[in-house]
């Protein structure tokens, strides 16, 4: 076995798998307040990529220095990007909040194939180049092999995301007010919470942290179209079921989880079967803990 | 203090409340008695804007809420403890204690108000850094209703607060619920089938079968009544 060949896949792994969490957050947590699989949510990160593409490309007329470029339009994406998620979730959702829940699944396919087709007409269906903006850092040079700045970049940069999101979570009123929320809707009425505004936070969120992820691995793969969405939206979605659904530790887990498969898999078995990973994982895992890896076991009540 | 006025409530095509009348006044313990299925909790569920009720109209110090959203009805000091005691689970009794105190800022008095109950309830202090979900079910019913204090209510609706207790606990529930009564001046809208204790301590009492009202009058009456005694006192 080749050391630096593992260390490589490993840290490739981690890349992929800080992507997947930071999108699975805004699955799992959308899906432990209202119970919805928020099929839209990989058109977020699409559209967070395009934001920044776009907002990168105008600012590239102004001299600007890159890393500036790169900022500004990373932020501009996120708001941008957490803006659909609320408009969407006021829209398509709020108003179907006491019909069947498939009604709700319903809309969130139809949204996704829109979002998808808009982006669709107004972008072509040709990959455009994403800019590289980050320099690259000088003390990587001599683990460039195995450790590229823009991975350095994705890594730290969910890392700080996750200590933040726990923060947030743990001690803000929203946070409690979010845990609260999703424990039992009524009872949080009943203490006070407007439930509105915990929703819409919670799309918020989630849609911000899908547009960082959006930001971060298109400037590492350097190209986007209107379909990245898709993929990564499954993917994620395995990365949320494989951690339980509706656990945000879950969520992070599974990320790395189905990141890494998929690089050793690629790396040792074969590239050919990139997708079929992420796909076995989570049967394997789900045979042994249906509830994923750190779901709850739901006994039903009779 | 609290005045409904032919209250109609629907679960779909399915009429709950079908025109209902109660006059709750400053200071008293009114309850609500009836069988399961009456309407109780939906009464409760449609003053707390839980359940919006298609007719009728509530009345709180004055002013017509229906249709207000529960998190504002609770913001003028109507606060219920449901069936169930629905505590969070996967919070700590300290937590589950501060999401009672979700719409106050003031961080002294709330931390104050957290002594009383912790006074009021000496069990809960000792398991304050507990998950809610690992209480025993009485101490959960005193955690709800401690929950409930740290919200400042000027009117607390109880739903069948001694339901699946132990005799002793049930009555410390009940001592509990005239001492808030009688020390805070704290209004009491209690609903029970446990009719014998309620009625003891209540001013006041309605009765309630499928949807309607049926009878009230003074607690003491209600007690003394063959019709009531024979239906929901088992005597
Ligand atoms: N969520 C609901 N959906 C449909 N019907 C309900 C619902 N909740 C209660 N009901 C019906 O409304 C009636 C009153 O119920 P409820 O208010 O819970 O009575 P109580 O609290 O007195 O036992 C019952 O017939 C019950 O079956
Ligand atoms: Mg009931």
């Amino acid at each position: 076995m080749n050391g630096t060949y593992f260390i490589e896949l490993f840290l490739g792994g981690l890349t992929r798998g800080s992507i997947y969490a930071l999108i699975a957050l805004g699955y799992t947590m959308v899906y432990g307040i209202i119970q919805l699989i928020n099929f839209a949510h990989g058109e977020i990160y699409m559209i967070g990529a395009f934001t920044a593409l776009i907002v990168s490309s105008v600012l590239s007329f102004t001299g600007m220095s890159p890393v500036l470029i790169f900022i500004i339009a990373a932020i501009a994406a996120v708001v941008w990007a957490a803006g659909y998620g609320m408009t969407m979730e006021k829209i398509a959702y709020k108003p179907l909040r006491n019909a069947p829940r498939l009604s709700a699944l319903i809309s969130a396919i139809g949204m996704s194939l829109f979002l998808q087709n808009y982006v669709l007409l107004a972008q072509t269906s040709d990959f455009q180049p994403f800019p590289d903006l980050i320099p690259d850092l000088a003390f990587l040079k001599p683990i460039e092999t195995i450790m590229n700045t823009t991975q350095f970049i994705i890594l730290v940069t969910t890392a700080v995301v996750m200590v933040v999101f726990t923060l947030l979570i743990r001690y803000t009123k929203m946070g409690k007010a979010m845990r609260a929320t999703a424990q039992d809707m009524v009872m949080a009425q009943l203490v006070g919470i407007n439930i509105n505004k915990v929703i819409m936070f919670t799309f918020l969120l989630g849609s911000a942290t899908a547009a960082i992820g959006g930001v971060l691995i298109s400037s590492h793969i350097g190209q986007i179209n209107y379909y990245i969405g898709f993929l990564a939206g499954i993917k994620a979605f395995v990365a949320a079921v494989l951690g339980g659904i509706g656990s945000i530790p879950g969520a992070v887990l599974g990320g790395f989880v189905l990141g890494l498969t998929e690089s050793f898999g690629t790396g040792y078995i074969s590239s050919d079967y990139e997708d079929v990973f992420a796909f076995a994982i989570l049967i394997i895992i789900l045979i042994f803990r249906p509830s994923g890896l750190l779901g709850k076991t739901t006994r039903k009540k009779v | 203090m609290l005045k409904i006025e032919n209250l109609e409530t629907f679960y779909g095509n399915i009429q709950a409340l079908k025109g209902i009348d109660l006059h709750i006044e400053d200071g008293e313990i009114v309850t609500l008695i009836g069988a399961n299925g009456a309407g109780k909790t939906t009464t409760l569920m449609s003053i707390s804007g839980v359940v919006p009720p298609r007719n009728g109209k509530i009345i709180l110090n004055g002013k017509d809420i229906t249709g207000t959203a529960a998190d504002d009805i609770v913001s003028m000091g109507l606060i219920q403890v449901p069936e169930g005691r629905r505590i969070f689970s996967e919070l700590s009794v300290a937590e589950n204690l501060d999401m009672g105190a979700f719409l106050r800022n003031d961080a002294a008095e709330i931390k104050r108000d957290m002594e009383y109950v912790y006074q009021l309830f000496p069990i809960l202090a000792e398991r304050r850094h507990q998950h809610g979900g690992t209480l025993s079910g009485g101490e959960q019913q005193m955690l709800a209703i401690s929950r409930a204090l740290m919200a400042k209510p000027k009117i607390l609706l109880l739903d069948e607060p001694s339901l699946g207790l132990a005799p002793i606990i049930v009555q410390q529930i009940f001592d509990i619920i005239k001492k808030i009564n009688q020390e805070q001046g704290t209004t009491v809208f209690l609903v029970e089938q446990n009719a014998n204790q309620a009625l003891k301590i209540a001013h006041k009492g309605y009765v309630m079968e499928t949807g309607r009202i049926t009878m009230s009058d003074t607690a003491s009456n209600l007690l003394a009544d063959d019709e009531v005694k024979k239906a929901y006192l088992g005597i």
